[in-house]
């Protein structure tokens, strides 16, 4: 049962790897360029993001 | 009508309808919700077996994929949407009744559920309040959820507990980036379609919430 889980699991990954690979490459080649200061911002939240789980993890361990 | 005038009325009719598609994105993402999380209650107390969760997660992604695409542009969009989020909902409910019987469970699922509502709220304020136009981003997301998916891949077969580490806190911060992008999409009129809008956020929320219950049952030593 579990090998056959595995291996349905595994099947549906790689559909989507096969859905999402014309997304990606339209992305990949015709995304806007960023504006000064975009990437920073993205940094920034993400930065954020990443502090607010390590509380998250240090009150769970506490 | 003066050239002027022609510019302004197309102008309001854009801002428009870039503040329906939001609200009824927010409308239906928050009905969606509340739609999974009943199931889920439903699931926990039917005391559903854990291979309920990779069951329903396989049958409502092929749902997302091949019917939700042919039917977002009509109104049985609104019932496939409702019968992914459910299935995924009913999946849940077999892990959180996992977690709840370890020894912090309780308190592990409530910093999850937290967590994921804070960091969604967050972003969504922030990219919406900003009005930065976040879709210079979209080549990294579609890259990193290739490099995600064949992380998973692998991990279905090598079963390394740190390898899942690594793809929880990917997950995390690649949805996170999502939320930011999507959101964005929603505010500049790249996305029109409330219904795929809805998707992809709640499968941002729901990943962030899964990856964040095996990161926080990981170091809470639950796992």
């Amino acid at each position: 049962m579990e090998l056959a889980l595995q291996i349905a699991s595994a099947v549906l990954v790689v559909i989507m790897l096969a859905v999402l690979w014309p997304a990606a490459k339209h992305w990949m080649q015709n995304s806007p360029e960023a504006k000064p200061g975009d990437w920073q911002a993205v940094g920034l939240a993400l930065a954020l993001v990443a502090g607010f789980i390590a509380l998250l993890v240090y009150l769970v361990r506490s | 009508m003066t050239r002027l005038d022609q510019t302004l009325a197309r102008s309001t009719h854009t801002t428009f309808a870039t503040n329906k598609v939001i609200k009824n994105t927010y409308l239906l993402l928050s009905a969606t919700l509340l739609f999974s999380a009943l199931m889920a209650l439903l699931s926990m107390v039917l005391a559903v077996p854990l291979w309920t969760y990779t069951v329903s997660v396989i049958v409502a992604m092929l749902l997302g994929i091949f019917v939700l695409p042919r039917t977002q542009d009509s109104a049985a969009g609104l019932g496939v949407i409702f019968a992914i989020t459910g299935l995924m909902g009913f999946g849940l409910g077999a892990v959180l009744t996992l977690y709840l019987q370890l020894p912090h469970g309780p308190q592990t699922v409530a910093l999850a559920l937290g967590g994921t509502g804070v960091i969604f709220l967050g972003l969504s304020g922030y990219a919406l309040s900003s009005r930065r136009d976040f879709s210079f981003m979209g080549g990294f997301i579609f890259a990193g959820m290739l490099v995600m998916l064949v992380a998973v891949l692998a991990n279905i077969f090598l079963q390394l507990p740190a390898l899942q580490l690594a793809i929880a806190a990917g997950f995390i911060l690649l949805m996170s980036g999502y939320i930011l992008f999507q959101t964005s999409q929603m505010v500049h009129g790249g996305e029109t379609n409330y219904i795929s809008a809805t998707y992809g956020l709640y499968l941002s929320i729901f990943n962030i919430f899964i990856s964040l219950l095996q990161i926080l049952g990981i170091f809470g030593g639950d796992e």
